[in-house]
């Protein structure tokens, strides 16, 4: 039996931006990238913002063209598909951003916005894309009373749940969350990570995250993967990374975390 | 002496459309003594930022102040004119937004984005507000202000951009400086950068700040005080070590316990997700008529749904609005 292909494969991926005028030099946002995402298997990217890791997000999902390298989903040679071939795979990956303040259309209801990517990709009538919006909705938490409001008159928390219910409404197989959790307070965060790990077995979605948070990723992977000027410099389980962290850089993002802890430990309930 | 801020029974409604006005702010009481830090925590939407913007006089025009008294150094705020409260805006009280990209206009130079502050207020030379544009950058921490002062926005660093905010909310040396979440836009090492100048520059000018964040670790390193804010009220307040380390609020207990710990990456995924408080803050159209956490309460009571829990001081300094501790 031949073995299946990983989920996603990057080999020497490079993006090069050119500097501003003739003096500056150019930046090279990625130098050279080699990763594996297993199915099933989350990862998580590390890294300080300028490090690279949302332009690594945005060329898997096909919204950044890198200057060199490969990018392989599901066996498929992503950089070689255009147009309508790529179609098939904008809906197995999918990408959820920071704020979705920005990223949702703020003029829409929250319906509007679950049902939006059905009526492009046009299964059932109207009433039946409606009927599983709602579904969507209420599987990411948010109660059918929410369905009418605008982006705007939902909190933080929600508006994330409702990025998460869109995505999901195109059943996809790679979830990019980049800082989908920056600005959230604890709990809400707590909420979040709870849901997304209740959603995957059911919706078979491997998660791909994207953060600077150090501490919040030991709680929500196995694997790190951690960039510094466009390189992964360290890569492998998290009680390794955090026991025996190899790289300065890797250090460095541990010294930050200290930030968090507060003088004594509330008592439980 | 009065406070260098008093908030009373301050009431904010929105109204969208013909529905029901949503209760912002809720009969929200509170005092910033001279040179005092306060912190105020609560989930996104509790109205903190709408607090914010009342003090400022800056609501949108969906929102209405209903009831209440804003006093800063014993002048009500509600009662000036707007070219009056325009000349307190920025001269003594200024506010800190949480993404510096919008608070800067991408179009131009920092530098007189910052001299123009002080242009707006004092009138004096081009040349003066420069210099003093130059001399805050530098207490803001740029090592080569002159740089600074030249640049674009989009030439700066997220941390750089919201120096230069910081710098022109000090500009004219207020004597408050509201903070809405400084550092949420930040990645972590930035953070504490920021915190660091933030700390410096309070007690080098002996400011009152009131601080909005999520990050409990810096409140509780800078703040002298910290409020609770839960569905427009506040719920608990007390010294950061009372809330923090003892918090009495079944809130405030739920905030806390859900924070990431020490990092401990061993055990399953399942057992390192801390327990998030269960459900939703109210839809704040329709409160509850008794308290607005109670649907949510681990600890509720046959009285919590008659009717909202007063203020209570179960210990010295320490006031929490909830009926385990009377009401």
């Amino acid at each position: 039996m031949e073995a299946e292909p990983p989920l996603v494969r990057v080999c020497g991926l490079t993006k090069r931006y050119p500097g501003r005028g003739r003096r500056e030099a150019p930046v090279e946002a990625l130098a050279g990238i080699d990763l594996t995402i297993t199915r099933g298997v989350d990862l998580a990217l590390v890294g300080q913002s300028g490090s690279g890791k949302s332009t690594l997000a945005r060329c898997v999902a096909r919204l950044e063209e890198p200057t060199s390298g490969q990018i392989w989903f599901d066996g498929a040679d992503l950089l070689a598909l255009r147009g309508r071939r790529l179609l098939p795979f904008r809906e197995r990956i999918q990408l959820i951003l920071q704020d979705s303040a920005t990223a949702l259309d703020p003029r829409l209801r929250a319906v509007e916005i679950v049902s939006e990517p059905l009526d492009v990709l046009g299964p059932g009538d109207r009433r039946e894309r409606r009927r599983r919006a709602l579904e969507l909705m209420e599987t990411v938490g948010l109660p059918a009373a929410w369905a009418e409001r605008r982006p705007l008159e939902l909190s933080g928390g929600q508006r994330q749940r409702l990025a998460i219910a869109r995505a999901l409404a195109v059943k996809p197989e790679l979830l990019i969350l980049d800082e989908a959790f920056a600005g959230l307070d604890a709990s809400i965060q707590a909420q979040i990570a709870g849901l997304l790990r209740e959603l995957q077995g059911r919706h078979g979605l491997t998660y791909l995250y994207v953060s600077h948070d150090l501490a919040l990723m030991g709680l929500l992977v196995d694997e790190v993967a951690i960039m510094f000027e466009g390189r992964i410099v360290e890569q492998g389980a998290v009680v390794r990374i955090f026991s025996d962290p190899r790289h300065p850089h890797t250090r460095a993002l541990l010294a930050a975390v200290p930030s968090r802890p507060i003088p004594a430990a509330p008592p439980a309930f | 002496m009065p406070a260098l801020l008093e908030v009373r029974d301050l009431t904010v409604h929105y109204t969208y459309g013909n529905g029901a006005p949503a209760v912002a702010v809720d009969e929200l009481s509170l005092e910033v003594a001279e040179s005092e830090v306060v912190g105020l925590l609560g989930e996104s939407g509790c109205g903190k930022t709408t607090l914010l913007l009342a003090i400022l006089g800056l609501l949108p025009e969906s929102a209405r102040v209903v009831k209440g008294s804003i006093r800063f150094r014993g002048r009500e705020l509600r009662a000036l004119s707007e070219s009056e409260r325009r000349g307190l805006r920025g001269a003594e009280i200024s506010i800190i937004f949480q993404d510096p990209a919008l608070a800067l206009n991408p179009v131009r130079r920092v530098g007189p984005q910052v001299a123009e502050v002080i242009h707006a207020h004092r009138r004096w030379s081009r040349r003066r507000c420069r210099e003093e544009a130059l001399s805050i950058l530098a207490e803001v921490g740029f090592a080569a202000p002159a740089r600074v002062h030249d640049s674009y926005p989009h030439e700066l660093s997220g941390g750089q951009r919201q120096r230069v905010v910081i710098a022109q909310a000090l500009a004219c040396r207020p004597a408050l400086i509201l903070a809405d979440e400084p550092t949420a836009s930040l990645d972590s090492t930035t953070q504490a950068e920021l915190w660091a100048v933030l700390e410096a520059l309070q007690s080098r000018f002996g400011l009152a700040l009131l601080l909005v964040s999520h990050d409990l670790g810096a409140l509780a390193a800078l703040a002298h005080r910290v409020l609770v804010m839960y569905a427009g009220r506040l719920v608990e307040a007390g010294g950061p070590a009372q809330v923090f380390g003892d918090p009495l609020h079944p809130y405030s207990r739920g905030l806390l316990r859900a924070l990431p710990r020490a990092p401990d990456p061993t055990g399953s995924l399942e057992q390192r997700i801390p327990p998030p408080i269960p459900g939703a803050s109210p839809d704040p159209a329709h409160l509850p008529p008794g308290c607005a956490f109670e649907p949510r309460c681990p600890d509720r009571l046959p009285l919590c749904v008659e009717r909202p829990p007063g203020e209570t001081r179960p210990a010295e300094s320490r006031h929490v609005r909830c009926f385990k501790y009377g009401g």
